[in-house]
């Protein structure tokens, strides 16, 4: 099966603190700590066992400049077969329908069984997958927690959806499929491992080759915009206790036993 | 007296022929043996390389003192003083061996004069000796079942048949012996000739009493049998031994000759592979049988199935699923199933998946209780340390621990905390009011660099113990800095995780930084970050451990130490695995505590070279572990077991441990924690005595 | 502005759920004046009463019946809503499983444009509509404009935008199901699979102790347990605890799992992300405790302690122990 995941390089909550610059444009993006977007791995890992199973081959694709090669490289040195960068200045300012126009274009060269993304990104908008496949025609399912290859056709799987269920699905390939975390354990990339695919030569694509229309993608056409990054002024918000852990907890005490909180 | 021409006329048949026969016997058995051998090799000529060729002098010194003089066994009283009963007796007898079988096959051969007589009395009673002491040793195995040798049913069928079978042979090889010298005494006896002397109370000479009374013929059929009884038991226990246990026979001598002598170190890679050459390296660790060294697969043939390890292995004591005895005996059938004696090898089954669990291998604290006690000198950390690798290769890695190296490699600690904020700790305000700490900016010429390492620098609590070292090495007016943000992880542990090349960045940017500062000493409160810059790191300062330092200067009087003023305070020393164990400071710590005027300081009874693991250090922190006890609670315990409300202990590892352990154990209020570093500032007599602020230490005394 | 505002109607068993009077009010903040038009899809007599009772709200409610949307298959909901709905509309979507199944294709097949989990509108500006959206689990707000000129669709978050209080009135269904004709998708619905229940059921607790990645490893989860013990209440958790299998799925209080009504809810680090507090519904009293004073949960909490849990949590159990010796 020949699977393509779409990755994105993002600042990695976990390790870092965000903050807004001090022009209050932008988030402060020094000493910040850039690594692949969390389901996106995932799913990686997830084509990973897919193809170990079936056979075949993973490429990751990402949209955007030399920055995020090392995401792609990352994602190699856990075992996709290849990489690729969709890399031009006409792409700078894209949104959400913008990218996936771009990786259309790249999904029209060759020939995928299934395109993997993640559910969301940490800066982003849970939409790539599902406008890159109305635009392929393909069919697509989002928050997918399970996957089952029932033959080189079709696939059985699970979403999540609330109250911890999960909804079952047949859909035919070929597909696009949005993937939660949770779906399995990702393997370690080890430093050895970056090493080896270190000068690995990475192809990149831009619109020409890519066979898109400049001036369907970019900042000027873009539907959405980002103006600003803010901190919402305190609304409402908490009544913040004060005082040594005992006062705090005497006085939460009070608090607890007039709203029934103390069985 | 074989010869044909004595045999009595009256002698059976066959008794002509033995000459005859036991010449074939002795071909076949050594033949049968030396076959044996070449095939337990086999495997070993396609395994890794690994260079114990060196430093000879050395070797042979641990020759003498472990193999020779069984240095290790008397750790164990009862097992122990048997087995230097058999050892004595084996090497006694050895001469003896070798003489009977040849006087077999040509009876000129005689031992004679005093020295002759006087070997054969002493072999007599070593005989007896050893006789006695596998009959005990059976015994016990039988009865009284010492726990060390139970096998848990995941392990499989037991090897207590096996072990006592083995003693029986030696028993029956001990008895063959005096039954020969005890039926031709006796045939001398009755045939009035001059009756050899067989030493009183001696098996023989009980023997002697027992058949005197047969007739001629019987007792050259006896003496004959006895003879024929023992070449064959000989020769099977020389046979049957490299396919058990007891192949240690053999291999004893060669395994602790070629024995690991440096302590606190981890082998490389690939022996002979240089850190530059290592990308082209196909594989990293230990993932199949054949990626074992061939000493290693020498470790596992010399296993005696003790369990003295395991006794003392705080994993194992805790429940977790590691039992060091059978990493060992688990490799070693694996070996005897795919590497046969008789029938062909197949391999190339990965290992962990088959005989071993990941959560096994990832169990270790590699605190080296094993190999301390082990008296064969298995080594055990090496081998963890290249299954690691492997399973890192493969990226088979439990996710807690992904991201703990996923943090190093990003921020250069394994909390993903901003590596600006690493000398947050210095900044604290009520320390920083009257304790400067310096960091090295290129202009300092500071010649004590403090290595404060990652968990001392951004752990809240262990942040105290890097203020009470500052404030120490401040009082003693020593010229110190810390590297602040340049530095990074020492990387010790995640050596000691497997992932070699995420330490050796780590390394090489430490080292470069520390080379930079031109400092010509390094102190550190970290023991992980004092073996690592000791052992791990090549070329730079020589590093001591600030109980190290807190010795000399208690010792020169730098240093005065205030009273302790609560009473009831009875103060026990906790030796941390890699101060202790690994890097042998057992003393300094004690002397330390022993200045304080009124300390008054108990021993666990494991303690020194037997202390048990806090749990571990470094990356084990984020490992959660299957166990039935956390090990630290395990700890506690046993503190409180010897009388002691206070454990002092000397690395901040031990201190998140323990100060855990007491608040699971539900200790709180009855015991508590304290860092040595911090009991000093505590105790401290500010300032220090005048006369000794301008004596500066030896750089000798520092070297490690 | 002109354009025609949607709002799809989600609901289940036939009870109309909450989000249809958010997405009411959510329109009216895009245009007091709009008089949205609500979209019920389904079959059978659930999606006849659902239509009935959203004419209470919406004026004009289209009723898409159809077997094949017995199921709410996103594909094939995509399909009928493309028939019916009018290029340039707004079409207002509750940011749910759902939605997040059905936003951004719907806005493929209609050429507009698409905007996800909207927090709040600032309204008509022009040629734009100007929304609030939240990035990096909701630690920073941001501005977005979004091009009006060929329609949006727009994913709304659940319990963003109040619903008003109004009185009800009489609007009329539009029979669109005639202009179906046949909907066939590549995906094919096949089962709903309920996770086995686990001992405790975290939905009917009235008081529940939340822990989240400040509980920091698994053997601190105890000290939680004491204080829910002690309370005479349930453990819970966010998502984080659940997937380094802490806890089970079960104490999962999040959109992707438990919805939980207690009267009371200690939120103990627990940064407060939006997946998270969808899980949390009614009015509960919600005390937020955790080491970053700047984490989200102290929004929407009632009362804030900014301590560091491991440390906290002991000595409140302590208090409660205490508390109820003296009472009982």
């Amino acid at each position: 099966m020949e699977i393509l995941v779409c990755a994105r390089r993002v600042p990695d909550t976990s390790e870092n603190e965000i903050t807004l610059n001090d022009a209050g444009n932008d988030i402060e993006r020094d000493d910040l700590v850039y690594s692949i977007n969390e389901p996106d791995n995932y799913a990686v890992e997830e084509a990973l066992q897919i193809v170990a199973k079936s056979g075949g081959n993973v490429t990751v694709a990402t949209v955007g400049t030399d920055e995020d090669e090392e995401i792609l490289r990352r994602e190699m040195a856990m075992g996709a077969n290849k990489a690729v960068l969709l890399s031009d200045d006409a792409f700078n300012g894209c949104d959400g329908k913008g990218i996936a126009t771009v990786l259309k274009g790249f999904v029209q060269k060759s020939k995928f069984d299934l395109v993997l993304t993640g559910v969301q990104a940490e800066d982003g908008g849970a939409q790539v997958g599902g406008m890159l496949a109305a635009m392929l025609d393909y069919p697509f399912a989002s928050l997918v927690n399970s996957i089952e290859v029932l033959d080189g056709k079709k696939l059985k799987i699970g979403r999540e959806i609330e109250g911890g269920n999960r909804e079952i699905s047949e859909i035919d390939l070929p597909c696009v499929l949005s993937i939660q975390t949770g779906i399995n354990e990702p393997r370690y990339v080890g430093m050895r491992g970056i090493r080896q695919v270190a000068s690995v030569e990475i192809p990149t694509y831009g619109a020409a080759g890519l066979g898109v229309d400049s001036s369907s993608v970019g900042a000027a056409a873009a539907n959405i915009k980002r103006e600003d990054y803010f901190i919402p002024a305190a609304g409402k918000g908490a009544e913040i206790l004060q005082g040594t852990n005992e006062e705090v907890a005497d006085k939460l005490m009070e608090l607890l036993k007039a709203k029934g909180g103390v069985q | 007296m074989l010869e044909a021409a004595h045999v009595p006329a009256h002698a059976p048949y066959w008794l002509h022929q033995a000459p005859a026969v036991v010449l074939l016997i002795q071909i076949l058995g050594l033949v049968l043996f030396a076959y044996i051998v070449a095939r337990r090799l086999a495997p070993l000529a396609h395994a890794q390389c690994d260079l114990r060729w060196d430093r000879p002098i050395q070797r042979l010194g641990k020759l003498l003192k472990f193999w020779f003089g069984q240095w290790k066994h008397p750790r164990y009283r009862v097992a122990g003083t048997m087995h230097l009963c058999i050892f004595a007796g084996f090497i006694i007898l050895a001469t003896r061996a070798f003489y009977l079988l040849i006087f077999g096959l040509s009876q000129d051969f005689i031992e004679a004069g005093t020295i002759g007589r006087g070997y054969d009395i002493v072999a007599d009673y070593a005989a007896t000796i050893v006789f006695l002491a596998v009959s005990a040793a059976a015994v016990r195995r039988i009865f009284y079942k010492p726990l060390r040798y139970a096998q848990p049913p995941r392990y499989g069928r037991g090897r207590a048949i096996d072990a006592i079978f083995l003693l029986v042979l030696i028993a029956i090889l001990m008895a063959s012996e005096s039954l020969f010298e005890a039926s031709r005494a006796a045939m001398q006896l009755q045939s009035g000739t001059a009756a050899e002397f067989l030493p009183p109370l001696s098996l023989a000479w009980i023997l002697k009493d027992v058949v005197a009374s047969l007739s001629l013929s019987t007792l050259w059929e006896l003496h004959l049998g006895a003879y024929l009884l023992d070449v064959l038991t000989f020769y099977l226990l020389l046979c049957y031994r490299p396919f058990g246990i007891q192949f240690h026979v053999e291999t004893s001598l060669f395994n602790v000759f070629f024995a690991k002598l440096d302590r606190g170190t981890v082998k490389p890679v690939r022996w002979g592979v240089s850190d530059a050459q290592l990308d082209q390296v196909k594989s990293f660790g230990t993932k199949s049988f054949e990626d074992f060294t061939w000493k290693h697969m020498l470790d596992f043939y010399s296993c005696a199935d003790c369990g003295r390890c395991s006794d003392n292995c705080p994993a194992n004591a805790a429940g977790r699923p590691l039992s060091p005895r059978f990493l060992t005996i688990k490799a070693r059938d694996y070996c005897f199933e795919h590497f046969p004696v008789f029938g062909k090898s197949n391999n190339s089954r990965a290992l962990v998946g088959t005989i071993y669990s990941e959560d096994e291998i990832w169990s270790c604290t590699t605190c080296g209780a094993c190999e301390e006690e082990c008296p064969l000198l298995i080594e055990y950390i090496d081998k963890v340390v290249d299954l690691r690798r492997g399973l890192i290769d493969d990226g088979n890695v439990p996710k807690s621990i992904q991201k703990a190296l996923k943090a190093l490699e990003s921020r250069g600690n394994p909390y993903g905390k901003l590596e600006k904020k690493r000398a947050e700790w210095t900044k604290y305000k009520d320390f920083a009011e009257g304790c400067h700490v310096e960091v090295f900016n290129g202009n300092d010429p500071a010649k004590t660099l403090y290595f404060v390492d990652s968990i001392t620098s951004y752990d809240d609590r262990i942040q105290a113990i890097g203020r009470a070292t500052a404030r120490i090495l401040s009082a003693t007016g020593e010229d110190f800095a810390i590297l602040g943000t340049a530095e990074k992880d020492s990387g010790h542990d995640v050596r000691r995780f497997g992932e070699e090349m995420l330490f050796q960045a780590l390394r090489d940017h430490n080292s470069d930084a520390i080379r930079e500062t031109g400092v010509n000493r390094i102190v550190t409160s970290d023991p992980h970050a004092f073996n690592a810059l000791r052992h791990d790191y090549k070329d730079v300062p020589p590093v001591e451990h600030i109980s190290q330092f807190l010795s000399r200067a208690v010792n020169c009087g730098w240093v005065r130490l205030n009273p302790i003023e609560n009473e009831g305070s009875v103060y026990t020393y906790h030796d941390p695995c890699y101060l202790g164990r690994h890097n042998q400071v057992y003393d300094e710590p004690r002397a330390v505590l022993d200045a304080v005027p009124g300390l008054k300081r108990v021993e666990m009874a494991r303690c020194r070279d037997r202390s048990f693991c806090c749990g571990g250090g470094g990356l084990m922190l984020f490992y959660e572990p299957k166990e039935e006890e956390r090990i630290g609670v395990q700890r506690v315990r046993m503190a409180a077991e010897a009388g002691a409300n206070v454990i002092v202990t000397a690395c901040p590892f031990c201190m998140v441990n323990i100060e855990d352990a007491i608040k699971v154990a539900g200790f709180e209020g009855r015991m508590t924690a304290i860092d040595l570093a911090e009991l000093v500032d505590q105790q401290l007599v500010r300032p220090p005595a005048t006369a000794s602020a301008e004596e500066e230490p030896e750089l000798d005394e520092v070297h490690a | 502005m002109t354009a025609r505002i949607f709002a799809y109607i989600a609901y289940k068993a036939g009870a109309i759920d909450d989000t249809a009077a958010e997405l009411f009010a959510a329109a009216r903040k895009i245009d007091a004046a709009a008089s949205p038009t609500a979209i019920v899809v389904g079959s059978g007599p659930d999606v006849d009463a659902v239509s009935k009772n959203a004419c209470a709200l919406f004026s004009e409610v289209w009723k898409i019946a159809n077997d094949s949307l017995a199921y709410p298959n996103a594909e094939l909901v995509r399909q009928a809503l493309v028939k019916v709905i009018p290029q340039g509309s707004v079409v207002l979507v509750p940011h749910n499983h759902f939605g997040l199944d059905l936003g951004p294709g719907l806005s493929i097949n209609l050429n507009a444009a698409f905007v996800s989990d909207v927090v709040a509108i600032d309204g008509v500006n022009g040629a734009t509509l100007n929304v609030v959206r939240q990035e990096f689990g909701g630690q920073v707000s941001t501005h977005v404009r979004c091009k009006l000129s060929n329609g949006i669709v727009m994913n709304v978050r659940p319990g963003a935008f109040k619903a008003a209080e109004t009185a009800p009135i009489n609007g009329n269904i539009v029979d669109k199901s005639a202009e179906m004709g046949t909907l066939t998708a590549k995906r094919r619905y096949l089962a709903t699979i309920v996770p086995e229940a686990g001992d405790v059921d975290i939905t009917k607790e009235p008081v529940l102790v939340s822990i989240g990645r400040g509980i920091g490893e698994k053997d601190n989860i105890p000290i939680a347990e004491e204080l829910a013990e002690a309370l005479g209440a349930a453990v819970s958790c966010s998502r984080p605890v659940v997937d380094a299998k802490w806890l089970p799925k079960s104490r999962q209080v999040g959109s992707s799992g438990q919805t939980v009504k207690p009267k009371v809810y200690l939120a103990c680090g627990i940064s407060g992300s939006f997946q998270h507090l969808a899980g949390l519904k009614g009015n509960p009293f919600i005390v937020a405790i955790n080491k970053n004073p700047k984490a989200p949960i102290f929004q929407v909490a009632d009362v804030g302690i900014v301590t560091d849990m491991l440390e906290f949590i002991p000595e409140l159990t302590e208090k409660v122990r205490e508390t109820k010796k003296v009472t009982a």
